[in-house]
């Protein structure tokens, strides 16, 4: 279970994208920790930042992004601003990333086996048997068969290839894995196996984990504590339980809303309203062109974080 | 009795296994009957996994492929041997709405340009001024109006805006019937609210029937009237969906309404699922239930041919040898 060491750490990140027309701020200071053996869910809408936010970890954010404050500390260490030959050396073996649909992010011109010892042998001096046998040892820990070793990508259905990514994201004991959006595109059946794989993973080797995702639905199950993003800001973080049963921001509560039911039929909730272009927000809350209980406070300046149950942090003018 | 506006008959798909072939043919839809009347606008879900046949069921509603055997009747007129001129109004009145709104424009256009072409084909005006209102007409239906999106590109649009064009667009040709194939699995919550209280507008006030294709059964379940439950290019289970997702009596469809994550922490999935090796997924038999290799309550007859439909209460029936 999660202990209170902080395994990764991110200090007031702010990330912007450099456009001819001006910066788009994707991520707009961002503060949130993992500790050891905790998933911490990231929700939010798409074009929120979850992503950013997940690739700026790794310090992969493409151009014209560019992290422009802030910090990132993986076991106490900051990573802003490491030269790039310290950072390939951090990257799988301290910090993981399950892609965004995985499944296409296989090599589909070399087997199975090549790729996982490729990013195996960049690490680790380790050749040979041990290296096919800490490989097979791997894909059994998914629950893949031996013989998923000497295939090719396309042999493999959708959830098996994205149990070989997770495979690949353990293989190195990383500190932190990142699993964004990783059972997006599968049906419900093998999003589940998938589920329970990670689970099964992050209990046995107690790796911490991000998860980024929309479905809020999945994310109840899996997750330890959930941080809600909008527009690049967070908006709420807390313990999931503590979320689910009482959801402070109204973009939270908007958020579990719409998760549609089989056990009992609801009208349809629609929200109108735009999201502000990120180039320009608004002075106060980021929420407030779509937010049902907006007040002349909310225009004013942003709302603080507050505390409104043990580790439950929000955002939001109504509770300031 | 009154006339179906279409009417799928014993509809099979069946692809490879020509002359020279070297590997068995694959069936990928197999048997599959539906009629939806004119008179009482229903939405109707066509469920399954990826590869169940969903979408050859949706191409061959729309007239995109043939079925190999079966027929598929358009009032009464079978597709197939449509003349030209029956073929235009069937184009007119079946519609689409389909999976990705960032994939189905051209950005090269303006928005405007995808109304002004429908409207040209279709001959729908005598002159501009009306066509003028008739689009307006369908935007407003789906809660947008002209003069704030006819003159933009696609890429400065959100993801709902796409999505609700592409509806409105359907909408202006009247037609009776639109194939909406996964039209909320790319867009998120919110927006998928929005899209799908549209669907039940155009069910309730315009009478337009919708086959809703999905891999959702919580969306399916909130909206939809009927319900097919597709396999591996069978009909598992068929009936009224709410029926069908409250009491589901296939162990296909059991196991699918059991995966849908709860949104509850406190109600966390207790049982492991395990799927079996890919070699037995991939042997299917061609006579026998599909989902023998899946199924914990598999028996030996399942093997032997496929199950009747059994009625299990009214308007639900499964395909299924549990249930005799």
């Amino acid at each position: 279970m999660a202990s209170d060491q902080k395994v990764l750490e991110l200090n007031d990140l702010n990330v912007h994208y450099f456009t001819p027309r001006g910066a788009v701020i994707a991520v707009n200071h961002v503060n949130l920790y993992v500790k050891k053996g905790e998933i911490v869910g990231l929700v939010g809408e798409s074009g929120c930042g979850k992503t950013t936010v997940a690739m700026s970890t790794l310090q992969m954010v493409s151009a014209p992004g560019r992290i422009v404050g802030g910090e990132i500390k993986i076991e106490g260490q900051n990573i802003v601003n490491l030269p790039e030959k310290e950072l390939r050396k951090l990257r799988w073996s301290k910090l993981a990333l399950i892609p965004q649909g995985a499944m296409n992010s296989l090599n589909p011109v070399t087997k199975i086996k090549e790729q996982m010892a490729d990013g195996i042998t960049a690490h680790e001096k380790i050749s040979g048997a041990a290296l096919r046998d800490k490989v097979l040892k791997l894909l059994n820990d998914v629950g893949l068969p031996e013989r998923v070793y000497n295939m090719f990508p396309h042999e493999l259905s959708g959830g098996m290839k994205q149990r070989v990514c997770i495979a690949m994201a353990v293989a190195l004991n990383p500190a932190v894995i990142i699993a964004d959006e990783p059972t997006s595109a599968l049906d419900v059946i093998v999003q589940r196996v998938v589920a329970q794989t990670l689970l099964d993973v992050k209990n046995r080797l107690g790796v911490s984990m991000i998860m980024i995702g929309h479905d809020m639905g999945l994310l109840a199950q899996m997750v330890d504590r959930v941080a809600v993003m909008y527009a690049g800001n967070l908006v709420e973080v807390g313990p999931v339980g503590s979320i689910f049963e009482h959801p402070y921001h109204p973009y939270t509560q908007l958020l579990i809303d719409a998760i549609p039911s089989t056990k009992q039929k609801k009208p349809l909730k629609v929200t109108e309203g735009l999201t502000h272009d990120l180039r320009n927000p608004p002075p106060g809350c980021c929420f407030q062109f779509r937010c049902p209980f907006v007040r002349d406070a909310c225009r004013q300046k942003p709302p603080e974080f507050k505390q409104m149950e043990p580790d439950h942090f929000v955002a939001c003018v109504q509770y300031n | 009795m009154e006339q179906p506006i279409i009417s799928i008959q014993e509809a099979t798909k069946v692809y490879g296994g020509g002359f020279l072939a070297s590997s068995k043919p694959f069936v990928a839809l197999d048997r599959f009957s539906l009629d939806i009347f004119e008179s009482q606008s229903k939405i109707v879900t066509i469920a399954g996994e990826s590869g169940s046949g969903k979408t050859t069921l949706a191409n061959m509603v729309l007239g995109f492929t043939l079925p190999t055997s079966g027929k598929i009747l358009y009032k009464g007129q079978d597709v197939a041997t449509m003349t030209r001129e029956q073929r235009r109004t069937y184009r007119k009145e079946v519609q689409a709405i389909f999976q990705d709104p960032y994939e189905v424009y051209n950005p090269f256009y303006r928005v405007a340009h995808i109304f002004n072409m429908v409207v040209r084909h279709f001959n729908l005006t005598r002159n501009k001024q009306e066509a003028q209102q008739l689009i307006e007409d369908a935007l407003n239906v789906v809660g947008l109006r002209g003069d704030e999106i006819l003159e933009k590109y696609p890429h400065q649009l959100s993801g709902g805006q796409r999505q609700r064009i592409m509806v409105a667009r359907a909408y202006m040709l009247r037609p009776r019937l639109i194939v909406a194939d996964e039209p909320v699995s790319a867009v998120d919550a919110s927006l998928r609210a929005m899209i799908l209280d549209i669907m039940l507008k155009l069910r309730d006030q315009h009478k337009i029937s919708f086959l809703y294709i999905t891999h959702d059964l919580s969306t399916a379940y909130q909206i939809s009237d009927k319900m097919y439950v597709l396999f591996q290019g069978t009909t598992v289970e068929r009936g009224n969906a709410s029926k069908i997702i409250e009491k589901p009596q296939h162990p296909y469809v059991q196991e699918l309404i059991d995966s849908i994550p709860v949104p509850d922490p406190k109600l966390k999935w207790d049982t492991n699922i395990t799927l079996p090796s890919e070699e037995v997924m991939r042997m299917k038999s061609s006579v026998g239930c599909r989902f023998y290799p899946r199924c914990a309550k598999h028996m030996d007859v399942c093997t032997k041919s496929f199950p009747e439909y059994v009625k299990v209460e009214d308007d639900h029936e499964v395909a299924c040898y549990l249930y005799k």
